[in-house]
């Protein structure tokens, strides 16, 4: 069965159509990259496959399951972010807020949800399970305000690892982070790949043909490739390629 | 000098308005901080000074007609920040402008009445009766059981809204919640320091705590912390030196932050050397 399935897919905002007839399979364990130029509907595609969004057509399934608009199924990393670096929260309870409770049914969450200052025994051992999972667990009674951008975005991977998700979405989660720190956050998730399906949008070419097995392009409409040819093209082309080079390679219209 | 003051029942009143107002603004100071309302809050403090006249126009106790009417304020400040993401601030201006006016041309009209403006522009701390005590309880008990009881919505909704909206909790409700609860700490405010004054209690304690904090929770501590020494200090200065309580008491804030930001320059400057 497919992780994700995307059918004729047409999303607007307002009268702006962002995306168009979007036909996508995921399959379990994929490691897919989404690339494309600045507001080419790569955002918007994740926030559709979250159901942040409703599409004006098409059908997105989520192993096999229409209209998911839970996040037990899928963790989600957000581009950027507003987050306000100041705000005063530890990284543990920044985490736990990825935490769903497994036995709640609807209905049950609002039970539980209110009244509760302080964080249950489970809560917390979820999270650090999670910290643990991205090397973060030293740091889970420290200040966000304290760490560096890319342990930071560790602890948005662990937060959204706190669900136990099936799927992890990532968008751009490297774009403020120095090459060698990029490196490691790519090395994690490839070691999350073992048990978790991975989408991540980047704009870092060179490092996603090394991590991802399927690459698609969007630009409103979406262009799919085979991964193993694409390898092939680019070790044979050698030495540096920019962006634009790249898509003029893969075939997408720019 | 002290003992003398607190003899008298207006000077204890005071003590005891001002630790209601300090408690409720550094709460609810922290989430208007964390959540970059200031803008907003202000323009309901404004506003709220249509609702004062209003009230004594048509001759409501004016405490009363002031929270109606701010509340009413911070709604439509809210609807129109969750629908109108450009030109927001002309709106937020021409909504903060009318309802100031709206004060003044009422109270014009008001035959005979020769209103003490300067007391809801600067405050009226000394003048607090027994009642509006019992008012300003009544609105703290309000504001601390609605955080108490939506503190983990709320958290998340200051900390990361969309990943809120993810979690299933109503953004926009929340959004307009924190909007109302200010317009109470408001209200309660403008009786302490006064309508142009509220927002230095808002947000000087605030900027001192969220430095020490970390945790919204112990920032709303620290921050009705802060806020209750700076009153409970610029009451005594004002009685003893026949200042204006509210400036008084700002000012005394103002000192203790910019010791402190002065403070954490060189002490950066120097370990970072
Ligand atoms: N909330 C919104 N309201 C209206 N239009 C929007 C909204 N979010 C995005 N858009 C528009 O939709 C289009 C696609 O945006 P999207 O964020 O999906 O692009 P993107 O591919 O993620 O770009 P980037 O690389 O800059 O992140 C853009 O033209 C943008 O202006
Ligand atoms: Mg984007």
């Amino acid at each position: 069965m497919d992780a994700i399935n995307i059918k004729n897919l047409t999303c607007f905002y307002d009268e702006q159509k962002v995306l168009e007839d979007i036909n996508l399979d995921v399959k379990e364990r994929d490691f897919l990259a989404i690339i494309g130029p600045n507001g080419g509907g790569k955002s918007t595609l994740l926030k559709s496959i979250l159901g942040i969004i409703t599409p004006k057509k098409g059908s997105i399934k989520i192993f096999g399951k229409e209209n998911l608009k839970s996040l037990e199924m899928i963790g989600y990393v957000p581009q950027n972010t507003n987050i306000n670096i100041d705000f005063p929260i530890r990284v543990i309870d920044v985490v736990m807020m990825g935490h769903v409770d497994t036995c709640a049914h609807e209905g049950a969450v609002s039970k539980n949800r209110f009244f509760n200052i302080f964080s249950k025994p489970h809560e917390i051992q979820c999270a650090l399970g999670s910290l643990k999972e991205v090397g973060m667990e030293a740091y889970a009674y420290k200040k966000i305000a304290t760490l560096s951008g890319g342990q930071r975005q560790r602890v948005m991977i662990a937060r959204a690892l706190c669900s136990n998700p099936k799927i992890l979405l990532l968008d751009e989660p490297t774009s403020n982070i120095d090459a060698e720190g990029q490196r490691s956050i790519y090395e994690l998730l490839k070691k999350l790949n073992e048990h978790i399906t991975i989408v991540v949008i980047s704009h870092d070419i060179s490092v996603i043909l090394e991590y991802a097995n399927k690459v698609v392009h969007i630009n409103k409409r979406l262009v799919f490739h085979d991964m193993q040819k694409n390898i092939n093209k680019v070790t044979k082309h050698e030495g540096h390629f920019c962006e634009v080079e790249l898509m003029q390679m893969l075939g997408g219209q720019k | 000098m002290i003992v003398e003051a607190l003899g008298y029942g207006f000077f204890q009143n005071a003590l005891i308005a001002g630790m209601l107002v300090s408690i409720a603004s550094g709460i609810i100071g922290s989430l208007i901080v964390v959540n970059r309302m200031v803008f907003l809050a202000g323009g309901i403090a404004h506003t709220s000074y249509g609702g004062i006249g209003l009230a004594i126009y048509f001759g409501i106790p004016v405490f009363f007609g002031a929270t109606l009417f701010s509340l009413a304020a911070s709604i439509l400040m809210a609807y129109i920040t969750i629908n109108n993401r450009e030109k927001l601030d002309i709106y937020i201006g021409l909504v903060w402008s009318v309802g100031m006016a709206i004060g003044i041309l009422f109270i014009d009209m008001t035959p005979g009445y020769n209103v003490d403006l300067m007391s809801y522009l600067f405050g009226s701390i000394l003048a607090v009766s027994q009642e509006d005590i019992y008012y300003m309880s009544a609105l703290l008990a309000i504001i601390v059981l609605c955080v108490i009881f939506f503190y983990k919505d709320l958290l998340a909704v200051s900390y990361d809204s969309e990943y809120a909206a993810l979690r299933g909790v109503n953004v926009k409700f929340f959004y307009t919640f924190i909007l109302m609860l200010s317009a109470l700490s408001i209200v309660m405010a403008i009786k302490l320091v006064g309508l142009i004054l509220v927002i230095a209690l808002l947000t000087i304690p605030i900027y001192l705590a969220i430095k020490l904090s970390s945790s919204l929770a112990m920032m709303m501590f620290l921050s009705s912390l802060f806020s209750i020494l700076f009153t409970f200090v610029g009451l005594f200065f004002s009685y003893k030196f026949d200042l204006t309580a509210g400036a008084t008491i700002i000012m005394v804030g103002a000192c203790v932050l910019i010791m402190f930001l002065i403070y954490e320059k060189i002490s950066t400057h120097y370990l970072n050397r």
